[in-house]
């Protein structure tokens, strides 16, 4: 035992097919589920057929399958390493799509590169990730206590949500923020800097406000009273309602929504699939869709706890996050809960670009997973004692 | 100094030693309370979805399922209208439409514009096409023209690939084989209008017509039928995705009429010059035979909608054309009114037959002088006589003693100033004036009235067809009431007898002494109207003229001696009226004839109704089960259901056919 473990650490003849072996393939398994149900939706979304929508998103979950057991081969030192280049290729990219970017309903989100639509914040989401657990991991925990040194790291966090807000896209600098929070707070923010730094919040909040796009503080006015808008900004949020009610319980069947088919559902092959999903298959279906996104946040969580190692831990607790604030402001926007924003449902929604960033991050999650043991970063630590 | 902080962390945290990574016990029990919040959120998340799907399911499937459902009405063809040997007098017809199709066609403007170039389009088909395609969505057609001839449409078709999203549709528009000649009575159809669409949602259709006047109007209903309804899945923008759920509509009912176009055709003949009005009825079972109001119009001119000259000419002309004088045109009855009063007078017990009235030519009342309209007066006349030389002083004692709350009794009776139930619109009820009547439009009822009264002049106002129901229930001593639409119910049907009307409060024998008189007014020497004898072998008729002032004539005039009505002014001159039926023996038929100025009942009126009673009896339209064999077209062969026992086709009377009890 010890001696495997000695192999595993340091041995540089780690062999691939063992690293294979040690990959969780159970989780895999659940990420197979959940493309599962989004190619069968999106089956349904075009009217029963694989085309425009299930068939390429198949194929680009092979290509993500692909990208993902690569990335998880990959030892956290290389990670460390590339951290921050892909960072900063992130703020070129976020600042590149502010410039050259095309437009999609009145926000600026693609780049066009090499015939591929990118969408640079949800690549930013995941290089935020790494650069936050390299960073946390080079100060260790001890250095947390000293203030100085989280003030890097929040710049790191504030530049991407600048400029994903300036797109603007409300939901996904949400969710960089998100991510950012809870990393810092998991890396051992201590208590009172957290109390320090939630005092000026509500004026933020009021600060944000008076500073948001008119469409977005609709978005905003119509959550709060959909039914006062209702063939305008309401009207998503209506149809998404109204759509999910007569779902029930056990729904319209399969390819018999008749919201979704009839197109009264906007965007239902994107940011309102889960509505589509739920029309069809009814709560019984929708309930066993959230307990595996569930189990796939759970399990990420569990592999971050599992980790001996700092970046690993930080790592897979970012990419959980990531996950878990994508369903959760997806799956709240669709039942009305948040005002509405450009964020899909992880794996379900049609989307490549969300897509190859998903499975990157549960690459970068099944790599903590595979070298969970390696003692990678603890020497120095322990050689400062 | 910084050296010596961490320095002294590093001791606080030395008795955890076995645990390698310092951060991790944090790490692990912030990263737990991570995934109960992610837990609960997501936990929540699932309770509003259990809301909104589960329990409030219901209300938001309500909602979905008006979402996406949409029901459409079938608009159902109009049911025709025929006479009564099934000739049709209302009819569909096919009305060829271009439509065009907005989203069929790049250029809409310009699609319009070639179009225009074949097929004129006036400013009023612009405006319209101009505003449909405002508030159509793309996907529903506009109609450019209705109304297409062969011709037209020939070059829409030639010119077809340079009118993309043209196309040709066939819709229904109302024709009216008759025209003129039953306007008054078939009515005309219109477009519905915004009140009649928020009656009634079937009317919202395309194509479907109101009925605006006569059985049109009255029978809308029966006519229109029951809609049939389609429902569609259609999709967020209307499209139509697929059909659910067809009910086939019933067409509308196809309404016989008592009236014989032949004889009607007759009729129209007979009065065409005039401006005029006939009624022939079937006085045992009220069936209405011929109604003829002349001038007339054309109906089918209302189906497009009628333009404004016409309308202002049709309005304006003093002959009015647009009323159904039978039912709505109120003349004073004059002579025609004496049976009424007679009748009133025997029933009061004040006067028998027999009793004489001395005849001076006039009589002297409070001061009035009221002159006979002989001058030299009849000399003592009893009921007969006073019937037969239509002796005005005879009437006005009669009314003088009998009072006028009495003889407007008698005449209700007979349906005269009375709101008959035929199935027409707009019927005028007339009026027999009573003191109370009078006083209730706060003027003091002088006797004078009531005696001017007794020759139905003064206020006295009926119409047409009130005087064919009078001759009708005088004909046959029942409450006869006249109508329109064949099989009216059960009982009164093609084959009905007086015996299904009550019979009138009214002593035969009266009666007959009233019949007695018309007869002689018609058959014996010195009677007013020797002109209405028929010519027939074995068949005679009783009648009764009727000369009706529309002015007062002067003592001046009178005196002057040379006073002759018909040099007067035509709008001047007086009504002629003439009532009669036939056979006198077997009342079969009554005729009402009413000529508006056409000066006397005996001279104008008479001779007309006596040809329209011998064009009645030839044709024999209530004991034939196929229309006589002269100049009308062949009823089409679905039509015209022939009667479960018709009798035998009879040229003459139908002797037997009728009880004699009103004998």
């Amino acid at each position: 035992m010890k001696f495997h473990k000695r192999l595993l650490r340091d041995e540089p003849s780690f062999r691939l097919l063992s690293k294979l072996w040690r990959i969780s393939w159970l989780y895999v398994l659940l990420i197979c589920a959940l493309a599962g149900v989004g190619y069968v939706t999106l089956y349904s979304a075009a009217g029963g057929a694989p085309y425009p929508f299930a068939a390429p998103q198949a194929a680009r979950f092979a290509v993500g399958l692909v990208l993902m057991i690569t990335v998880a081969m990959l030892p956290p030192k290389i990670l460390v390493r590339g951290a921050w280049p892909l960072y900063f290729v992130s703020i070129i990219l976020l600042v590149a799509v502010l410039h050259m970017g095309h437009t999609g309903k009145g926000a600026e989100r693609w780049l066009m590169i090499g015939g591929l639509q990118v969408q640079p914040s949800e690549y930013a989401k995941v290089a935020l990730v790494l650069a936050l657990a390299s960073w946390f991991y080079r100060i260790n925990y001890r250095r947390m206590g000293n203030p100085l040194w989280l003030i890097p790291p929040a710049f790191m966090v504030l530049l991407p949500v600048v400029l994903v807000l300036k797109e603007p896209n409300l939901g996904t600098a949400t969710i960089i923020g998100g991510i950012g929070a809870t990393l810092f707070f998991a890396a051992g923010m201590r208590l009172w800097q957290i109390i320090l730094l939630l005092l000026p919040v509500p004026y933020l909040a009021k600060f944000a406000y008076t500073h948001l796009h008119d469409y977005q503080r609709a978005r905003i006015t119509t959550f709060l009273n959909p039914e006062s808008d209702p063939l305008g900004a309401g009207y998503n949020i209506i149809q998404s309602k109204i759509a999910l009610g007569s779902g029930g319980m056990w729904g319209q069947g399969y390819l018999h929504g008749s919201q979704g088919q009839l197109n009264f559902l906007p965007e239902k092959q994107t940011d309102f699939i889960f509505t589509m999903l739920a029309e069809e298959w009814g709560f019984a279906g929708a309930i066993a869709v959230i307990g595996l996104l569930l189990l796939l946040i759970l399990g990420g969580m569990v592999m971050a706890i599992r980790s001996r190692n700092r970046f690993g831990r930080l790592v897979a607790l970012g990419i959980s996050m990531n996950f878990f604030l994508y369903c959760l402001v997806n799956l709240s926007m669709v039942m009305g809960a948040i005002p509405v924003g450009g964020v899909p449902l992880p794996l379900v929604s049609y989307g490549g670009s969300a897509m190859l960033n998903v499975m990157l991050g549960f690459g970068l999650l099944l790599s903590t997973w595979v070298h969970r043991d390696s003692r990678f970063g603890e020497i120095n630590e322990e050689d400062t004692q | 100094m910084r050296l010596k902080r961490r320095k002294r962390e590093n001791q606080r945290l030395m008795p955890i030693k076995n645990q390698k990574d310092p951060a991790q016990g944090v790490f692990t029990r912030r990263a737990l309370l991570l995934m109960a919040v992610q837990t609960g959120a997501l936990g929540t998340l699932a309770h509003k979805l259990y809301t909104l799907q589960v329990k409030d399911g219901d209300r938001y499937a309500r909602m979905a399922a008006s979402n996406r459902m949409s029901k459409r009405y079938l608009a159902p063809p109009r049911g025709r209208i025929v006479d009564r040997y099934g000739v049709p007098l209302a009819n569909n017809k096919e009305n060829w439409r271009a439509l065009l199709m907005p989203e069929e066609t790049t250029d809409v403007a310009g699609t319009i514009e070639r179009f225009s170039t074949m097929i004129p389009l006036d400013d009023r088909d612009r405006a319209r096409i101009a505003r449909e395609m405002r508030h159509q969505r793309r996907f529903v057609p506009v109609m450019l023209r209705d109304f297409l001839s062969w011709d037209e449409m020939a070059r829409i078709e030639l010119n077809a690939p340079s009118l993309p999203g043209v196309l040709i549709d066939v819709g229904t528009r109302r024709v009216y084989p008759e025209g003129e000649l039953l306007a008054h009575i078939v009515g005309y159809v219109a477009p519905p209008n915004e009140k009649d669409v928020a009656r009634s949602a079937l009317l919202a259709l395309p194509g479907m017509r109101v009925g605006r006047a006569g059985i049109e109007q009255s029978q809308d209903e029966k006519l229109r039928g029951t809609a049939g309804s389609v429902e569609m899945e259609v999709n967020a923008i209307g499209r139509v995705m697929s059909e659910l759920n067809r009910e086939e509509g019933a067409a509308g009912a196809e309404i016989g009429l008592t009236i014989d176009r032949g004889l009607q055709q007759k009729v129209l003949n007979r009065i065409a010059d005039q401006t005029a009005s006939a009624v022939v009825m079937d006085c045992r079972n009220g069936e209405v035979l011929a109604m003829v109001s002349t001038p007339s119009f054309d109906p089918s001119l209302f189906d497009s909608g009628v333009s404004h000259a016409q309308w202002v000419e049709w309005t304006n002309n003093e002959r009015t054309p647009l009323i159904n004088k039978t039912v709505a045109g109120v003349y004073p009855p004059g002579s025609t009114f004496k049976p009424a009063v007679a009748m009133a007078g025997l029933q009061s017990g004040l006067f028998s037959p027999s009793d004489r009235v001395f005849c001076p030519g006039h009589l002297d009342v409070g001061g009035t002088r009221f002159h006979c309209w002989s001058r030299w007066g009849h000399g003592s006349v009893d009921l007969h006589q006073a019937l037969k030389y239509s002796c005005d002083v005879y009437f006005y004692e009669m009314a003088r003693r009998v009072g006028m709350d009495r003889i407007a009794e008698t005449a209700h009776q007979f349906g005269l100033g009375t709101q008959l139930d035929i199935e027409l619109p707009h019927i005028r009820s007339g009026l027999i004036p009573t003191p109370a009547w009078r006083q209730a439009h706060h003027h003091h009822w002088n006797g004078g009235d009531t005696i001017v009264s007794g020759i139905g002049q003064g206020f006295v106002q009926v119409t047409p067809l009130q005087l064919a129901t009078y001759t009708s229930r005088l004909a046959t001593g029942r409450a006869v009431q006249p109508h329109l639409v064949r099989a009216l119910n059960r009982d009164i049907g093609p084959q009905a007898t007086p015996d299904h009307w009550p019979a009138l409060d009214m002593p035969a024998k009266y009666l007959e002494a009233l019949r007695s008189g018309m007869f002689a007014v018609v058959n014996e020497p010195h009677g007013t109207a020797p002109k209405a004898k028929l010519n027939l072998p074995n068949i005679t008729m009783a009648g009764k003229t009727g000369s009706a002032q529309v002015r007062r004539v002067s003592r001046a005039m009178r005196e002057s001696g040379h006073f002759n009505s018909a040099n007067l002014p035509w709008e001047y001159r007086p009504h002629a009226l003439f009532i009669c039926f036939a056979p006198y023996e077997n009342p079969q038929y009554a005729v009402s004839v009413v000529i508006e100025h056409g000066n006397t009942g005996a001279d104008a009126a008479a001779p007309l109704a006596r040809d329209i009673m011998i064009d009645t009896l030839q044709r024999d339209p209530a004991n034939r089960t196929t229309p006589a064999p002269d100049p009308i077209p062949a009823p089409s062969p679905d039509a015209a259901p022939p009667p479960a026992s018709g009798p035998a086709p009879a040229a003459t009377s139908g002797e037997g056919d009728v009880p004699p009890d009103t004998e």
